[in-house]
């Protein structure tokens, strides 16, 4: 055991009395038996009375938001990465509650930390509140008939989340044996140290003895996991390859004989190949020298539903990338019907292609009724109105969406032919 | 056949900003699923050093806080519901001062709102994220070049002024496929964040004259850091309201008031003899060239501004708003943020705003609102 201080002589911060005093003395003392250096200690703290004691440690010390320490700890031992380092956390019983899932996580995912839960079953700092963890019979200031509930049994519940090492102790005395076990454990530890307010609990309680409590609790005192459990390695890779990759240009090989832009909305089923299809059609314009862009609209879920998209395709560049108004609209199913609604009643001019199976709705766009799902079925009936509006409409060669699809991951399930039916 | 294209690929914004901010010197993502933020997050998945998933966003941003604190840079990508519960974090970070980047990525709201429809109407909740009004620099996104030099930029400042930083952006700019030639965009360089060398006693939030202190991690031990979000003195201790610390807090602010000039980015394309200026940002901004390029064929002088860097707001937008009887805000949302962050409640004689929610502005009626006056 070393000599070396991981405390300042200043005066502890608490009033007299208070357990949390002892969970910094118990600290430096199990922080000594393990040969530490305090400057390969870091100490996370929560808001509460307990957190105010960073200024008296010589480690390094964080403190950050109420109940978000356990969190923020984790995020340092993911980032120091580092077995030779020890982070310990200091939080309360009021910081463990709204920060549950802080503890959960941290345990289920095995940060290499220790947890000193300071519980002395209500808010200290704000004036006595009870919190999740107040035992049924536990008076306080605000609940001075008191509690109704049990309180949680973190000790149980660290265990569930799968915590490493895990034990709960009476705080009073020598227990930095116990804080020691749970230091040298790899990965997540849990102590949490039982104690009593002097300026609210005892008050509010007076003549309890805090075994005595614990005990009617049914909060066992004991060793709950051995530090066998899991560590988290945080996941380093430094050889990413860019995204930028020349396997993703678009070389153009045909030309296209458009002036201006065209806006195309492709409305149809989830499910039905619409987004791809769009997306073949505007990598084909671009295989024709033209710039392109394309819009997915969709409802939350992807699967079932509409399924439309807006592609722009034109020889100058293309700013704005919405399309109030189509000029090309392909409709392929109901769902698109009913979706692409807004749209035809908008459209003065214009096509529009609609599978023949529906009624064609009011609009000013010239009507070309194609029974495109009767021709390739449903699923790949998208992928069949765009080869056929490509066609009819003469927005660049027929080969270049030919190409695209014959290079694709499409072309082993679906015969070319099936789709050049015009 | 067009010049120029034969290094255009399809690509989306979020490709392009992923990519910048790992050259930037971001080496670390915490993600949390949410549309339209998620084509970052599996970006990241595939090309940031270290990416973590984690189980909720207060969480992610607490982890980002804990990466910073031990020497890393990391960002995370959401939208609304998820900066909402960031937000006390993202206060802790900046009082702190790490360096971070939140991309905001606006969908319509309020609440949960429609995931998969853009919007830009998360601008006041930004101005409005740190208590006491500090400033969170804010940069946002007109175009896919924008996607590159801000999210390269947004790193930059986070790294170099040792803050919290949101990249502004929305649905459309992140997720729709655009043919691009990337070979226009310029070479990144990293930067690190600056390191306290002495070796004399490291008081944490001590500064010169830049305002800026220096960092040391806490996975050195050579010096002991202390790193906390409550109100402290130069040591990183807690204090009340001593003067020392309320210094420090005030600090904050200033810092990022001194070094503005070198994160203010807009762009303004003036017209002689013009009387209107079309103000705009984020994902209405290409409809905004559009709308001026119909204008000026037309023969109708008028000027553009738009704005990149959004908070603080820098002063020469004021001054050159002043310069224009006329002034159109052009913002997908209700009310106007930016014409309100601008002008105030009481507005100014002369300028009008183009606004709407659930469909992108269209050319058209940027161009009807400027020729209203005409
Ligand atoms: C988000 C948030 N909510 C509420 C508070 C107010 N608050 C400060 S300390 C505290 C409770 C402290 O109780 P506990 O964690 O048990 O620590 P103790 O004071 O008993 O040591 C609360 C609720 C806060 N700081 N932040
Ligand atoms: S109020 Fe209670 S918890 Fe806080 S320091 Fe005093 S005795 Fe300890």
């Amino acid at each position: 055991m070393s000599d070396t201080r991981f405390l300042t002589n200043a005066q502890l911060p608490f009033c007299k009395g208070c357990g949390h005093a002892l969970v910094a003395q118990n600290t430096e003392k199990a922080l000594q038996k393990l040969n530490l250096n305090p400057l390969d200690v870091v100490l996370v703290t929560d808001i509460g009375c307990h957190g105010i004691v960073d200024k008296n440690f010589l480690a390094h010390t964080v403190h950050g938001l109420h109940g978000r320490s356990s969190a923020l700890a984790a995020g340092i031992a993911a980032g120091l990465n580092n077995p030779n380092k020890k982070v310990i956390v200091f939080t309360g019983d009021g910081g463990a509650t709204i920060g549950m899932q802080h503890l959960i996580g941290g345990a289920h995912l095995g940060f290499d930390m220790t947890v000193v839960v300071h519980n002395n079953m209500l808010y200290g700092m704000t004036g006595g509140q009870p919190s999740e963890f107040t035992p049924c019979g536990f008076k306080t200031p605000t609940m001075p008939e008191g509690s109704t509930k049990v309180g949680y049994d973190i000790c149980e519940l660290m265990v569930a989340a799968g915590a490493s090492y895990v034990e709960r102790v009476i705080g009073i005395g020598d227990y930095s044996d116990s804080l020691e076990k749970a230091f040298a454990a790899k990965g997540f530890s849990l102590v949490e140290v039982m104690e009593i307010c002097t300026s609210y609990g005892v008050k509010s309680n007076p003549g309890m003895k805090l075994s005595k409590l614990v005990d009617a609790a049914g909060w066992n005192v004991k060793v709950f996991a051995d530090g066998n459990g899991t560590q988290f390695k945080t996941p380093v890779n430094k050889e990413t390859q860019s995204l930028i990759s020349a396997k993703l240009e678009i070389q153009p090989k045909y030309t296209s004989k458009i002036k201006n832009p065209v806006s195309i909305m492709l409305s149809g089923s989830a499910g039905e190949g619409v987004q791809s299809a769009a997306e073949y059609l505007a990598k084909a314009a671009m295989l024709s020298g033209l710039n392109s862009t394309k819009k997915g609209s969709y409802p939350v879920t992807v699967g079932v539903g509409f399924s439309a998209s807006e592609v722009i395709i034109s020889p100058n560049p293309i700013l704005y990338t919405g399309s109030p108004v189509p000029d090309l609209l392909i409709i392929t199913s109901v769902d698109g019907l009913n979706y692409a609604r807004n749209s035809t009643g908008k459209m003065k001019k214009g096509i529009l292609y609609i599978d023949d199976s529906l009624e064609a709705p009011q609009t000013g766009a010239k009507v070309v009724r194609v029974p495109f799902r009767e021709r390739v079925g449903a699923r790949n009936s998208a992928m069949y109105a765009v080869f056929y509006a490509i066609h009819h409409e003469k927005l660049f060669p027929i080969d270049a969406i030919k190409d695209l699809f014959l290079s694709g991951k499409m072309a082993d399930k679906v015969n070319i032919d099936t789709l050049m039916q015009f | 056949m067009q010049e120029n294209n034969r290094n255009k690929a399809f690509t989306d914004g979020s490709r392009l900003i992923t990519e910048a901010l790992v050259r930037a010197g971001a080496d670390t993502y915490i993600g949390y699923p949410i549309t339209p933020a998620n084509l970052l997050y599996l970006y990241a998945t595939k090309r940031f050093p270290t990416m973590l998933a984690a189980p909720d966003e207060i969480t992610a941003l607490q982890w980002m806080s804990g990466f910073a604190a031990a020497g890393h840079v990391p960002v995370t990508a959401t939208s609304f519901p998820g900066y909402a519960l960031m937000v006390e974090s993202i206060g802790m970070a900046a009082m702190m001062e790490l360096p971070m980047v939140v991309v905001l990525i606006q969908r319509l709201g309020p609440a949960t709102g429609t995931a998969t429809c853009g919007a830009q109407g998360d601008l006041n909740v930004v101005f409005g994220t740190m208590s006491g009004g500090y400033s969170i620099p804010t940069f946002s996104i007109s175009n896919y070049l924008d996607c590159w030099n801000l999210a390269a930029k947004a790193v930059h400042t986070a790294v170099m002024l040792r803050t919290p930083v949101v990249l502004l952006t929305s649905k459309d700019m992140v997720m729709t496929l655009q043919s691009f030639d990337w070979s226009v965009l310029p070479s990144i360089q990293p930067m690190q964040v600056k390191r306290y060398e002495g070796n004399e006693t490291y008081f944490p939030y001590k500064t010169d004259d830049s305002l800026i202190p220096d960092f040391l991690p806490v996975s050195q031990n050579k010096h002991q850091v202390r790193i906390t979000a409550s109100t402290h003195d130069t040591k990183g201790i807690l204090q009340n309201i001593l003067t020392e610390a309320i210094e420090n807090t005030k600090r904050l602010e200033y810092k990022l008031r001194k070094h503005i000039d070198s994160y203010t980015e807009y762009e303004f394309d003036e017209q002689d003899g013009a009387d209107t200026l079309i103000v705009s940002y984020d994902i209405s901004s290409q409809a905004s060239r559009e709308a001026i390029k119909q204008l000026r064929e037309s023969r109708i002088k008028v000027s553009l501004l738009i704005a990149k860097t959004l908070l603080p707001i820098p002063s020469i937008y004021i001054d050159i708003a002043n310069r224009y009887p006329r002034v159109v805000v052009v913002e997908e949302n209700l009310m106007g943020q930016l014409r309100y962050l601008l002008f105030g409640v009481a507005g100014r004689k002369g300028v009008s705003g183009v606004n709407g929610i659930a469909k992108m502005i269209s050319p058209t009626e940027i161009v009807e609102e400027a020729m209203r006056h005409v």
